[in-house]
């Protein structure tokens, strides 16, 4: 079934052979690879541990392990898919394959530091890993290492914040990488106007990273160092105060899940007009509305607190900015709903994906609002009403936008299409398992049961079978789409320039794109990126 | 444009987006700062008391001076004196080790008063000098942490400089170690009137 095709691209061409070929490049879509690889090996483990966290829930009472490994489960999964997975996801892997060609540059400003970047990603992985199976026991203080306990408990949370803190480090790397890059090395013709929706998104997400990360620095240094020393800090019986640390741990982890959602829905904007074949409605209100989500996502931390015991004027006026931040969200789902509107709409496998997103991600945000307001936020905080938001807008928006983002980019980078028809199984199980596994983790959030806890009372054990089996369908939707992502990669149909018909750059070069991306001659931009006039998609 | 084009701009550029980092970075030991100072005014003012003052002086003069003297490193080797360049360079990795073994000397005092993080004298001196002295350790620690880091890199240039990678034309790892270096600078700026000479 597969043509022999003696052009590779970057997969072959390299100043070193072999394996040093790749550990030692600069080329920014090899580090992307190597960072896609990297992050969807760490996605598997963690969606293993997720999976039997629900197996464990299927009843109440014991069912596959003890209360401490539940604990310890619960905790490396949250830490695995957030530091490991969510935050580069889109950013390390597509941001670093694409960034460049979307601007019509050759790199990345600073190519060696962005080598470093992966190495300090993995250093931090293999760090967690490790923290699993060393000395004190896996962490079991949840991704978000509260004080009290996480300074008392005596399993490996220093290991863990120090992973994260590595993590944190190869985030800046990117940032400040992506930053620069974007200001300098935008190709003639290249205006702030012309830059694709996902180069915003990816500049927003960037000025997050460079902004909001060494906050978790510093948070997780002290975390270490009263470990270490005992000191106090946030011991209220020496003069400490427990909350400040939450202040501290929400100041860079709020603005954290903007760097986690802000790439999908640059994803979802390029994806939408290609297979509307219509411009994207309102460029500039995509834009800035990327930079105001980074912006007012800075200034909410504290809406995670509203329990801790803090001033009600705080509440009240962290209330009030969460709320501004729906505004620009909502400018972005109505946006690609007009550009929807009208169009030649083609349900090709990444759009699939773009419009689940959409769903998943309505429901999940206005989920939000219910959490943002003070009022209902009393009863639904710390319930699974929580985990079953914060999965819609996380693993239904960031973690969907990362699948159509592959099944959108993949082609272009090996030059082969997967089969479209297991894509759209994949897709649908996919789907299907999502809503049934967090939509009941929702409702039985409304009724009160709380997250975090071994076990629970009968009157909850239909919806958590609900949900259980749930996962399962997911997980066999996944499965189904990582294979025939894997088989069409390696032999799937050869295709050409332009698969899907689309108006940006990378779609002008070879595929898979050649090192250094453009031939000879720099490119000139002459137009928007979502001018389809003229643009004819090669059949594959 | 190739792989290899150069860009000092962007460059400068890169390395002040790391400054910022590392503003934030310090920012979170002064917020903390901050919110203890309220909670415990008058016991923040008498564990201050405590620190030395001579040593804080002493080390903020051997700093300013460090911060003239690589900026002056960047202005020789814009003119292309290297040598020039080169005896300043060392003098502020000089002036750097000066820094910490004066540090050394003062935290060896008043580790010998048994002042240090989580001793039990400290914490029967009350929940505010405890807490001055946590935040006093920790963030000298780190800003130590950084001055090591710094005094590394301008000797790591100074070598390069020697070798004649770093030139008249082309000096933008001098001055972006040297920008490094301010921001050390800077953040003890800050430190020094804050846990030394205001309370």
């Amino acid at each position: 079934m597969s043509e022999t095709t003696t052009y590779t691209g970057f997969w072959q061409e390299s100043p070193r052979p072999g394996i040093l070929g790749w550990l030692l490049t600069t080329d920014h879509k090899r580090i992307g690879i190597l960072y896609l690889g990297s992050l969807i090996s760490m996605f598997i483990v963690g969606a293993c541990l997720g999976l039997a966290i629900r197996l464990e829930l299927i009843a109440p009472g014991r069912t596959i392990m003890d209360a401490q490994t539940y604990n310890a489960t619960f905790t490396v999964h949250g830490v695995i898919m957030i530091f490991m997975f969510l935050i580069p996801s889109i950013p390390a892997a597509f941001g670093n394959l694409l960034l460049p060609i979307h601007i019509g540059a050759r790199d990345v400003s600073f190519p060696k530091l962005n080598l470093l970047s992966w190495y300090c990603y993995i250093i931090g992985a293999v760090l967690a890993v490790a923290s699993i199976f060393g000395g004190g026991g896996a962490p079991d203080t949840g991704w978000t290492f509260y004080v009290p306990f996480s300074t008392q408990t005596s399993t490996n949370v220093s290991l863990a914040a120090f992973a994260a803190f590595m993590l944190g480090f190869s985030s800046i790397l990117t940032g400040i990488n992506f930053v620069t890059t974007v200001h300098r090395l935008r190709c003639e013709g290249m205006t702030w106007g012309r830059l694709p929706l996902f180069i915003w998104t990816l500049y927003a997400t960037a000025w997050i990273q460079v902004l909001a990360t060494p906050m978790i620095g510093i948070t997780l240094v002290l975390i270490i160092l009263e470990r270490t020393f005992g000191a106090g800090l946030f011991d209220a019986a020496r003069g400490g105060d427990p909350i400040l640390y939450q202040h501290l741990f929400w100041i860079y982890s709020h603005p954290a899940v903007y760097i986690m959602i802000l790439p999908g829905m640059g994803v979802i904007s390029e994806v939408i007009p290609t297979f509307a074949r219509k411009p994207l409605f309102g460029y500039w209100a995509m834009a800035l509305s990327s930079l105001a989500i980074a912006f007012a996502g800075s200034l909410v931390w504290a809406h995670h607190m509203y329990a801790s015991g803090m001033s009600d004027l705080a509440i009240l006026v962290f209330s009030f900015l969460t709320f501004i931040v729906a505004i620009p969200s909502a400018i972005k789902v109505f946006n690609w709903v007009s550009t929807l509107y009208k169009g030649s709409i083609e349900l090709a496998p990444p759009m699939l994906y773009a419009l689940a997103f959409i769903f998943n991600f309505a429901i999940g945000g206005l989920g939000g609002l219910a959490l943002g307001a003070a009022a209902s936020d009393i009863h639904l905080h710390d319930t699974y009403f929580v985990v079953g938001h914060f999965h819609y807008v996380m693993f239904g928006g960031g973690g969907f936008a990362l699948f159509a983002a592959m099944h959108y980019w993949l082609p272009k980078f090996t030059g082969r299409m997967y089969n479209h028809k297991v894509a759209v199984i994949g897709w649908a199980l996919l789907f299907v398992g999502f809503n049934i596994t967090y939509m009941a983790m929702q409702a039985v959030g409304i009724q009160g049961m709380p997250r975090r806890y071994y076990d629970y009372v009968p009157e909850f054990t239909t919806l958590n079978q609900v949900s259980t089996v749930g996962s399962w369908v997911m997980a066999l939707g996944l499965i189904i789409m990582f294979a025939n992502l894997w088989r069409g990669m390696r032999s799937g149909r050869p295709i050409g320039l332009n698969p899907w018909g689309a108006a940006t750059l990378e779609w002008s070069i070879p595929s898979p794109p050649p090192l250094e991306n453009f031939g000879e001659e720099d490119p000139v931009v002459t137009r928007g990126p979502y001018e389809f006039k003229g643009v004819v998609a090669d059949e594959y | 444009m190739s792989i290899e084009h150069r860009d000092d701009t962007g460059d400068r550029f890169g390395m002040w987006l790391f400054l910022y980092t590392e503003v934030i970075l310090f920012s979170g030991l002064f917020i903390l700062y901050a919110m203890a100072l309220a909670k415990f005014p008058q016991q923040y003012a008498e564990a201050s008391h405590k620190l030395n003052i001579y040593f804080g002086s002493i080390n903020t003069i051997v700093l300013l001076t460090s911060s003239l003297t690589i900026a002056l490193a960047v202005s020789a080797i814009q003119m292309g004196r290297v040598k020039h360049c080169l005896n300043l360079c060392w003098v502020t990795v000089a002036l750097a080790i000066l820094f910490l073994v004066n540090k050394y000397f003062e935290w060896s005092a008043e580790i010998s008063h048994g002042i240090y993080p989580g001793s039990e004298q400290l914490a029967e001196m009350g929940e505010g000098v405890t807490s001055f002295f946590n935040l006093y350790y920790f963030t000298a620690g780190l800003h130590g942490l950084h001055v090591l880091i710094g005094a590394s890199l301008i000797g790591v240039v100074a070598v390069l400089t020697a070798k004649g990678k770093v030139t008249s034309d082309r000096y933008t790892l001098l001055e972006n170690s040297a920008l490094y270096w301010h921001l050390v600078d800077l953040v003890w700026i800050f430190l020094f009137p804050l846990y030394y000479l205001i309370l």
